[in-house]
């Protein structure tokens, strides 16, 4: 029984595997099976049934985001499928190891979605600096279009679909789905306001569905093995596997597919390889940079959206980064908030006019001129740029390493005032 | 209706709109940057939040941006939490923190919506102590200055020049705090309506570079309510004054005509006031010299003039009253029009169809309701471009049904515009060039006039047949003809635009169009928008007798018929050919002008009165729809100059003479109404055209003396040259300058009016003159057009430009700047068979008038489009066709340089 369906063809030392190779290992089943008979619906509905939740960051789930496209005569006929490819969420490598290890799976992920809401047109929007993945992808999408497996009528079904690969012109923000669009578009990565949803008005104002490229990677083994299977894969709540990645200053830094909740500990320990000799464990983000601190009294928590939630933080894209005892807490959370103050899109105020002071007073920290008022407007700003106060999530999202660092950090934030200077640093 | 709780109170609220809105509507406070009433909302300025409860349990709450939350019943929410009221200073502290504090040397102090948001959000000690951001500045051309440093960056400028006045050339730049707004390269601002950023953007981005050359603050400046007298839709303007002088024009706000925007002409044109050119003294000239008239024997010479052998010359740019005034000194008879025959003749039919209830003259509001226009040869932005603006609103009216079929609300300005991205409602275009409308335009198709007219009657014909068609040149636009019809005869509200720019046949079939609609509809009127090309054209047309053309007066003076003549206002070489003027000057015995600045036929007068200016006397015009409005006012003339009609008319009253004319003259009985009431004003107190803060009152004299003097009484209107009396509190309509408590900027508006985006409080949008009546009029017939063109013959168009066409702005030092030189336009085609390039002068055969060739790839092959330029070339001079040649010498003083065409052949393509 295949076990790690995301990344049984993945072998990092050989290219990835061509159409007939991945064929020849029960790739592009699931399209035969809808080629048999499987309408829309029944695939929306086993894609509910098997519980997927959105593998980006946020954890929608899946089947429910798809539901909200209108479908039927009166809905507009051209509908689009978009491939959040553009993966540059701190710490995060894992839809990079998808693409360039296994390309068909996406695509045939694709195929699937595009042909669940009828998007006859589907996007890959691609981080720029990917230039691996996008040569094997277009390489792939060749194969496939050769294959009949996209482009007029696939399989005798009647359902046409291309896709059209774009590679980014930068910038973090391309990642929320409606900058995504936007960018898409050709028009500056500003998020758009929701609702609309793009499911009901998204690129160029038609319905459109964004998944994340390991959300879509998962939908080929639910389609071939059956739900049953794929309900199998767990150890938690949450199904399916998941890939999980540990970066920082551990043994063996990488990124593993791994059944969704496990415990923490196991990751780090059998996969990561634990801490490097010398270091101790001081705290991790687990879901990547926009994630609350986790401290190791977490270690045993299970990796899942819920129980990861329970301790005031978030699996997000599963992939951690860590941070030890000789690395300076408050340095680690000055270099995220440079990276969010710069990659703030400059739309809604607090974001685009907070973020770079939170910056600035983290560069005063490191010059140790870091004051008591300066920790106050810190602490301030946690709630000012929180949840529901900005137009999208990325200041948010930045509030998260920032609001927790301050808290579980704070003797290290009062030292650097006390002492004007970083004791980290020799 | 809706009903929402807002602190404790319940309202009701109109559900459609937003909570913001809905507070404003209610007369509430409640900070905000980025949404503009007319712009909708956007949420990027997170100035508005407010807090939201679930139901009357929810004790928690939680923030929303008003501005982005629907006004929906039950909606309960608090201005006044205190957790709102710290985020909402949160917020203005983030704003501020680069903004440079330089409010006393800031052009926007005083009347900044930041400086007032600012304060209304608690926002009064500085914690950010870190290095600002700062910004570059760059050249926008000689209407608007730049100073980035003072951005907060609320997106307005570019929401409302890209998105909203369809300019292309200011965008945002960069991100996060280094968002910059601006042009890519430093240049002149194109868009014919820049000139609004000064008062959408909330602090001094943008500011008026015209008034900063005379700077003064707003609370320093005199001000009323003032009419633009710029072209004949009549926008409401607000002038301000100091020292005599005119500093500038702001919008004033009228529902029904201009809304909150102006154009760039009405803005920056209104130098010609202080120039120093302008006639100020009463002069008789005997034998070459010039002598100053007293008084009496002022008196005198009118007495002379007041004869049945005078003939008075009304004018299509001054007052009804002025017009009216000289009718009664000559006698209706001896009363003529002030416009070339041509366009009177055009004019005639303009007003005749007035009265047909086949049409309705629509509003520049209702123009924005239509949802599929025709525009007929008129070339609207150059025209009325007030109404250019309004057409791009129209063709959003697609978006706003496709917004509603998937329930999001229109003023979600993003998401509708995401929704509907280019789908339009249909906009056509059929004219002799391409235009500047034609970015939004469903269809297009330009060729020459008489096949343009061929065209209007088609289409005509193919909404109904009882309509007569007519023979074009070529069938190849069969198709998209009957498309238009077809689009017209869907729409709800459709709308046909023409006007007298081109000889009256355009608007005869523009008419037959909106007759067949009205026919297949039987409906009430169709909108016909005819264009008119002045601001009381349509005033003096309806004072003058329909047979008393312009070539009329002049040959009844060459027969010597009549002996003396008036002049009102006029330059009759631009209304004539020179050689009938100067034959009609030469025979006529005395010849009295009245005008404000000097023109050949002031040159040729025995008696030149000087005019007041618009902004120094009360006036009604009669706007291109039939609006009567009020213009007041705003300050004295300090030289000899005095209101036309006071020249004419030594004793009478203005409102005694505005109820003369109203029940003397036909078609004026509602004139009056535009008066204001006596009893609106509080213990018979006028309305201060000064504000209650308005410095140097004791001081502004003192270099000619020190004491005070004795304040300026006006006992011509309800309003008085002083800060004393009591600001119009009841009749709205007074309002020269909106000012409320906390709200010193031009957003204070909405607490004057009956909601955001309403009728002034009791007030009224000006008074429609046009009587209907209850039949609807015969079809016209299409013209038969038996000339053709010979070899080398050029059908003839006359073009227009915004900057130049109108004879007064033409001659304000910042118009002028964006002013070209008289122009021929010509396809390539044409050019090279007459082995011309680019900027070459040329000159047009049969007349000593050379111009320089404009060779655009949107015009018509065998067709020529002439711009006459500020008065250097005559209109009148030329008729159907004309030839142009190579002239050996070449000329060009302004040059092409600031033609803003989007067909313009590229010079090195074309030699």
């Amino acid at each position: 029984m295949v076990t790690k369906p995301l990344t049984k063809n993945i072998d990092m030392s050989r290219p990835p595997l061509d159409i007939a190779a991945y064929e020849a290992n029960e790739g592009y089943r699931s399209l035969h099976a809808i080629a048999k008979g499987l309408n829309p619906e029944d695939v929306l509905q086993l894609v509910k049934d098997s519980g997927l939740k959105g593998r980006g960051g946020a954890g929608f789930p899946t089947g429910l985001k798809w539901s909200f496209v209108p479908m039927g005569e009166n809905s507009p006929t051209q509908k689009y499928l978009v491939v959040n490819a553009d993966e540059m969420e701190p710490g995060t490598f894992k839809d990079r190891l998808l693409m360039e290890g296994d390309p068909h799976l996406l695509i045939e992920g694709m195929i699937i979605a595009a042909y669940t809401i009828q998007a006859s047109k589907a996007y890959i929007f691609l981080r720029g600096e990917y230039t691996v993945s996008e040569q094997v992808l277009r390489k792939a999408i060749k194969q496939a279009k050769e294959k009949g497996y996209l482009g007029k009528n696939i399989l005798g079904t009647g359902f046409d679909l291309d896709i059209i690969m774009h590679t980014s012109a930068g910038r973090y923000i391309c990642g929320e789905e409606t900058a995504l669009l936007n960018a898409l578009e050709g028009k500056r990565a500003n998020p758009r306001a929701k609702p609309p949803f793009p499911q009901v008005s998204g690129l160029w104002g038609k319905p459109t569905i964004v998944n994340n490229v390991e959300t879509i990677c998962n939908l080929p083994g639910i389609l071939s093995y059956g739900v049953d299977w794929y309900h199998g894969l767990t150890n938690g709540n949450d199904h399916g596997t998941k890939l999980f990645g540990v970066s920082g200053k551990v043994k063996t830094p990488g990124c593993w597919e791994l059944p969704l909740g496990l415990p923490i500990r196991e990751l780090l320990e059998n996969y990561a390889g634990g801490m490097q000799d010398g270091l101790e464990l001081r705290g991790f983000l687990p879901g990547g940079g926009s994630t609350d601190f986790m401290l190791p009294e977490h270690l045993d928590i299970t990796l899942d959206y819920d129980e990861i939630a329970k301790v005031g933080s978030r699996l997000a894209t599963g992939t951690m980064i860590i941070l030890d005892d000789k690395t300076c807490p408050v340095g680690m959370v000055g270099n995220l908030m440079k990276f969010f103050a710069h990659e703030s899109c400059g739309f809604c105020t607090p974001c685009r006019d907070g973020l770079p002071w939170v910056d600035e007073i983290f560069r005063e920290f490191e010059g140790g001129r870091g004051t008591e008022k300066d920790l106050q407007v810190l602490h301030d700003h946690v709630t000012y740029l929180g949840p529901g106060r900005t137009f999208c999530a990325l200041a948010p999202g930045a509030t998260a390493p920032l609001g927790s660092g301050l808290k579980h950090f704070k003797e290290d934030f009062d030292r650097h005032v006390k002492d004007q200077r970083c004791s980290y640093k020799h | 209706m809706a009903k929402i709780v807002i602190d404790g109170v319940t309202y009701e609220v109109n559900p459609n709109n937003n909570l913001l809105q809905e507070c404003l509507s209610q007369g509430l406070d409640l900070p905000y940057f980025c949404w503009h009433p007319c712009m909708g909302s956007v949420g990027a300025c997170r100035q508005c939040a407010v807090k939201q409860y679930r139901d009357e349990d929810d004790k928690d709450g939680m923030l929303v941006m008003a501005c982005m939350t629907p006004a929906s019943d039950g909606t309960i929410i608090s201005i006044e939490d205190e957790g709102a009221k710290s985020f909402r200073s949160e917020v203005i502290e983030s704003l501020m923190i680069s903004h440079p504090h330089d409010c006393p040397v800031c052009e926007e102090g005083g009347e900044c919506h930041l400086q007032d948001m600012t304060q209304m959000s608690g926002h009064n000690y500085r914690r950010y102590d870190k290095k600002k951001v700062t910004h570059r500045n760059q050249y926008l051309g000689p209407f608007i200055s730049h100073e980035m440093n003072r951005c907060i960056a609320c997106y307005r400028c570019v929401r409302y020049y890209d998105n909203y006045a369809g300019g292309t050339d200011l965008s945002v730049q960069a991100s996060h705090h280094h968002v910059y707004f601006g042009r890519h390269e430093e240049g002149t601002l194109e868009s014919e309506f820049s000139g609004n950023l000064v008062e959408v953007c909330p602090t001094g981005v943008f500011t008026d570079k015209v008034f900063s050359e005379h700077y003064s603050r707003k609370w320093d400046l005199q001000t009323a309510p003032s009419v633009c007298v710029g072209c004949s839709v009549g926008c409401n303007t607000a002038p301000g004054e100091r020292y005599g002088s005119l500093r500038r024009i702001v919008n004033r706000y009228n529902s029904e005509v201009n809304g909150y925007f102006l154009c760039d002409r009405g803005r920056f044109g209104f130098d010609f006031v202080n120039s120093e050119e302008r006639l100020l003294e009463p002069i008789q000239r005997k034998q070459g010299k010039a002598e100053l008239l007293t008084a009496a024997q002022i008196e005198v010479s009118i007495q002379q003039f007041s004869s049945a052998e005078t003939i008075g010359i009304g004018s299509p740019r001054a007052s009804n009253e002025s017009n009216f005034a000289l009718r009664c000194l000559v006698g209706d008879d001896n009363f003529y029009a002030g416009c070339s025959d041509a366009e009177y003749e055009s004019l005639g039919v303009i007003l005749a169809l007035a009265a047909d209830a086949a049409f309705h003259s629509p509003s520049v509001r209702e123009i924005e309701q239509a949802d599929a226009v025709l525009i007929l040869g008129e070339d609207v932005t150059n025209i009325a471009p007030r109404i250019a603006l309004a057409l791009r609103q129209s063709v959003r009216n697609k978006a706003k049904e496709l917004a509603d079929e998937n329930r999001i609300p229109q003023w979600q300005d993003a998401a509708v515009r995401e929704l509907a991205q280019h789908e339009r409602s249909p906009l056509s275009i059929l004219s002799p060039a391409v235009s500047r409308l034609d970015d939004v335009a469903s269809e297009r198709i330009i060729d020459s006039l008489p096949n343009l007219i061929a065209f209007g009657h088609q289409i005509a014909n193919k909404i109904s047949d009882s309509a007569a068609t007519a023979v074009s040149a070529s069938s190849e636009h069969d198709d998209t003809l009957a498309l238009i019809a077809q689009q017209l005869l869907r729409a709800k509200r459709p709308l046909i635009i023409a006007g007298n720019s081109n000889g009256g046949e355009l608007i005869k079939a523009a008419a037959n169009i909106a007759k067949a609609l009205q026919e297949k509809n039987d409906d009430a009127g169709i909108d016909l928008c005819l264009l008119v090309p002045e601001v009381n054209s349509l005033g003096m047309g309806m004072l003058v007798d329909p047979a008393n053309k312009l070539g009329a007066a002049l040959a009844r003076l060459q027969d010597g018929d009549a002996k003396r003549l008036i002049v009102l206002e006029n330059d009759l070489y631009r209304r004539a050919t020179a050689t009938e003027v100067d034959a009609a000057l030469e025979k006529a015995e005395q010849i009295l002008v009245l005008d404000q600045l000097p023109t050949r036929t002031t040159a040729k007068a025995d008696i030149v009165l000087p005019a007041t200016a618009f902004s120094e006397h009360e006036a009604t015009y009669i706007n291109y729809e039939g609006r009567a409005q009020l213009s007041f006012q705003v300050n004295k003339c300090q030289k000899m100059a005095k209101p036309s009609w006071r020249w004419l008319n030594a004793a009478e009253h203005i409102d005694d003479l505005v109820q003369r004319c109203c029940n003397e003259a036909k078609g004026f009985t509602k004139l009056s109404e535009v008066l204001p009431a006596d009893n609106q004003f509080v213990a018979g107190m006028k309305v201060p055209r000064q504000s209650h803060r308005y410095s140097g009152r004791t001081a502004m004299i003192a270099n000619i003396n020190v004491h005070e003097p004795k304040q300026m009484v006006d006992d011509e209107s309800i309003m008085s040259f002083s800060m004393e009396g009591v600001p119009s509190q009841k009749d709205s309509t007074i309002l020269a300058s909106s000012w409320a408590p906390k709200w010193n900027s031009n957003q204070s508006i909405s607490k004057f009016q009956d909601e955001v985006n309403g009728e002034l409080k009791q007030g009224h949008t000006g008074i429609l003159m046009f009587e209907k009546s209850t039949s609807v009029g015969a079809y016209f017939e299409p013209p038969v057009n038996s000339l053709t063109a010979a070899e080398k013959q050029l059908h003839l168009a006359f073009g227009f430009q915004i900057f130049g066409s109108d004879e007064l702005s033409a001659r304000c030092k910042p118009i002028q700047a964006r002013m070209t030189d008289a122009y021929v336009g010509i396809s390539p085609e044409d050019a090279q068979s007459r082995n011309l390039v680019q900027g070459d002068t040329v000159t047009i055969s049969g007349t000593d008038s050379n111009v320089t060739v404009c060779i655009r790839t949107g015009i018509k092959t065998g067709t020529a489009l002439l711009y006459c330029g500020e008065g250097s070339l005559n209109p009148a001079e030329f008729s159907e066709f004309i030839e142009i040649e190579k002239c050996e010498k070449q000329s060009a003083s302004l040059g092409m340089r600031n033609l803003i065409l989007s067909d313009l052949q590229d010079e090195d393509k074309s030699s």
